[in-house]
């Protein structure tokens, strides 16, 4: 190993680069555990699905059940709160994306595409802008502008098919993955 | 400023010492011979009064954690414990819970005196810099502190701040979810803000001591704004400084004192004495005083992005005023026109944190309140991004004094009497 003075370098050069790097990589490696440590555990993950019995549900009515730690809102709605949302042009809506696990994504923000049973509207109840819970609206205590529900916290507003209207929220209340085991009966998750 | 030691060990331990571990002479350097502008007011006294709120927080937080329990079915129940049961556990929990708010008012205080009297500026940028870090840490403090007694503001609160990097495109509800460990706030989530809750304190003090080290090397800057220019213009920190602080921390501490014994939940929320539901929000969710003007720059928003963005600018933000201003004189004092911009910062501040604190629809005189924050949020961008650079340049500032010891003892008074 005469020629040391050369500018690509020495073997021993080369042997500390390459050790280094590897170093480098594997330190970078280690960091990934410390990161994953705060994500959900399988324990977490594993309480997804939960059973709602419809029954008791009266029209004009909302019960909010929990589901994964969230608020879950099961509406019957009326025929004029079905009408309503029915009745409004959907490229006119702020969002404009059904948000509903049980359709294809991207199709539109019609009622058709936000419940799977008209009478039946089920969301996830967390407001879209910073997850607070709104309250729902009735025609005996109205809340907000478009008889679906009011967020306090910063003034969103929603529709009778959970789709936002006002407000700084940017999305629609989603539809969580849910199936009809029998006429009174829906599995959620 | 911080110029060659002056500590001259005097017994042969002290020597022992001092070519071992100079902590004595570190001492003697910082906190005695320190040479400091003669003519400080009250508004300097802040610095000490920080520090003791720093330990009095974790003093009283260590108590508090020997009795407290991290888990989200029996944390409520455990403060109970420790304001009923616990021996002087209402006294060691509300000092700690006071405590907090005293320590924002300190620091806003500071920071304040720090903007009227240019103390940014050069060669003072990295100080201010490393005071903006320190605001950030003690407000993620507070708001992982405040999620610990896990009552209804605690968890609503958690669930906004968190949900704010939701904001994020494509990446922010993954983010928010690892913030969690689960799909909601919850037990996950309590345990890891208390073990960050535990930390930061400790980070703070470390970047304190990195603040007064910076603070060390140019020397205290002073209500006139101008250099130190011979030994006249200074005294030595110890006894003035220090007998000055002392003074002004006992009516810090007699205000403090007045808050803990004769209205202790003045600062806190009522919603906060039911323990965390998620299935029902509060109607209104309000912040802890301190962050209220931010609140009202986010709510006054009616964008999710850009409501977070907004909120965020307003504290980097910060991060640039020693650039942003560019008069070559320090104190506002001597800036006629930049004086009164910045008291109308103050109102400005003092009227966010006002509609931070009203209901979301709320009106004054019959305007909406949401109006009023969106104007004085402009004014808080304005002030620094346009008003600091452009009347830097367009002002006359009045004529400053020669010396510091001439401002204090006029012309004819060439050797003061110490």
């Amino acid at each position: 190993m005469a020629a040391t003075t050369s500018d690509a370098g020495t073997r021993r050069d080369f042997i500390y680069v390459a050790s280094a790097s590897m170093g480098a990589v594997g330190a970078a490696a280690l960091a990934w555990p410390f990161i994953d440590q705060m994500n959900p555990t399988t324990a977490a993950l594993a309480l997804a699905s939960t059973e709602v019995d419809l029954s008791a549900i009266q029209p004009g009515q909302q019960i909010v059940y929990k589901w994964r730690g969230h608020p879950l809102f099961v509406r019957r709605r009326t025929p004029a709160e079905i009408a309503a949302a029915k009745a409004v042009d959907v490229a006119s809506l702020p969002d404009n994306n059904a948000r509903n696990a049980n359709v294809a994504d991207n199709l539109p923000a019609t009622d058709a595409n936000r419940a799977i049973k008209p009478e039946w509207l089920v969301l996830i109840g967390v407001c879209t802008h910073l997850g607070c819970t709104p309250t729902v609206s009735t025609p005996a205590i109205p809340e907000g502008e478009y008889g679906g529900w009011l967020c306090h916290c910063h003034g969103s507003m929603y529709d009778t098919a959970g789709r936002i209207r006002k407000g700084p929220a940017p999305e629609n209340l989603p539809v969580p993955p849910y199936a009809f085991l029998s006429d009174t009966r829906i599995k959620v998750g | 400023m911080s110029g060659p030691s002056t500590y001259n060990p005097k017994s042969g331990f002290e020597r022992w010492l001092d070519a071992r571990l100079p902590l004595p002479r570190l001492m003697h350097d910082t906190m005695q011979t320190f040479p400091t502008p003669r003519n400080l007011n009250i508004w300097y006294t802040f610095g000490g009064i920080l520090t003791f709120c720093l330990g009095v927080q974790i003093i009283t937080g260590v108590v508090l954690a020997m009795h407290y329990v991290a888990n989200a079915g029996l944390a409520f129940d455990s403060v109970e414990a420790i304001m009923r049961d616990v021996n002087y556990g209402w006294l060691i929990r509300y000092m700690h819970a006071n405590g907090a708010s005293m320590f924002f008012l300190a620091v806003y205080i500071h920071m304040f005196r720090g903007l009227y009297y240019g103390s940014y500026k050069a060669p003072r940028e990295l100080i201010w810099i490393i005071g903006v870090l320190i605001y950030l840490l003690m407000m993620a403090t507070a708001f992982f502190g405040y999620v610990l007694p896990w009552g209804q503001m605690s968890f609503w609160g958690a669930t906004v701040i968190t949900n704010l990097f939701s904001a994020i495109p494509v990446i922010g509800n993954h983010i928010a979810t690892w913030l969690w460990g689960d799909f909601a706030v919850g037990d996950a989530t309590l345990n890891r803000f208390f073990s960050l809750h535990y930390l930061l304190p400790f980070i703070i003090a470390a970047v304190v001591g990195l603040h007064i080290w910076a603070l060390h090397v140019p020397g205290n800057n002073n209500p006139l704004g101008i250099d130190v220019k011979s030994p006249q213009d200074t005294v030595p920190f110890h006894p003035y400084y220090t007998v000055k602080d002392a003074f002004y921390l006992v009516l810090f501490v007699i205000l403090f004192a007045g808050f803990v014994f004769y209205s202790p939940d003045f600062f806190g929320n009522p919603d906060n004495y039911q323990p965390a539901n998620p299935l029902v929000t509060p109607p209104d969710i309000v912040p802890e005083w301190y962050l209220l003007p931010f609140y009202a720059m986010l709510r006054s928003i009616p964008n999710k992005l850009l409501g977070v963005i907004v909120m965020g600018g307003a504290i980097v933000t910060l991060v640039f005023i020693p650039w942003l201003d560019t008069s070559r004189v320090r104190s506002c004092r001597f800036r006629p026109l930049m004086k009164q911009f910045f008291w109308a910062f103050a109102v400005c501040c003092v009227l966010l944190g006002y509609c931070g604190a009203q209901a979301v629809d709320a009106a004054r005189f019959g305007i909406p309140l949401v109006w009023v924050a969106r104007i004085a949020s402009l004014y808080y961008f304005a002030f620094f991004w346009l008003i600091m650079p452009i009347i830097g340049l367009i002002e006359t500032p009045k004529k400053l004094p020669a010396s510091i010891a001439q401002s204090v003892f006029g012309d004819n008074a060439a050797t003061p009497a110490e």
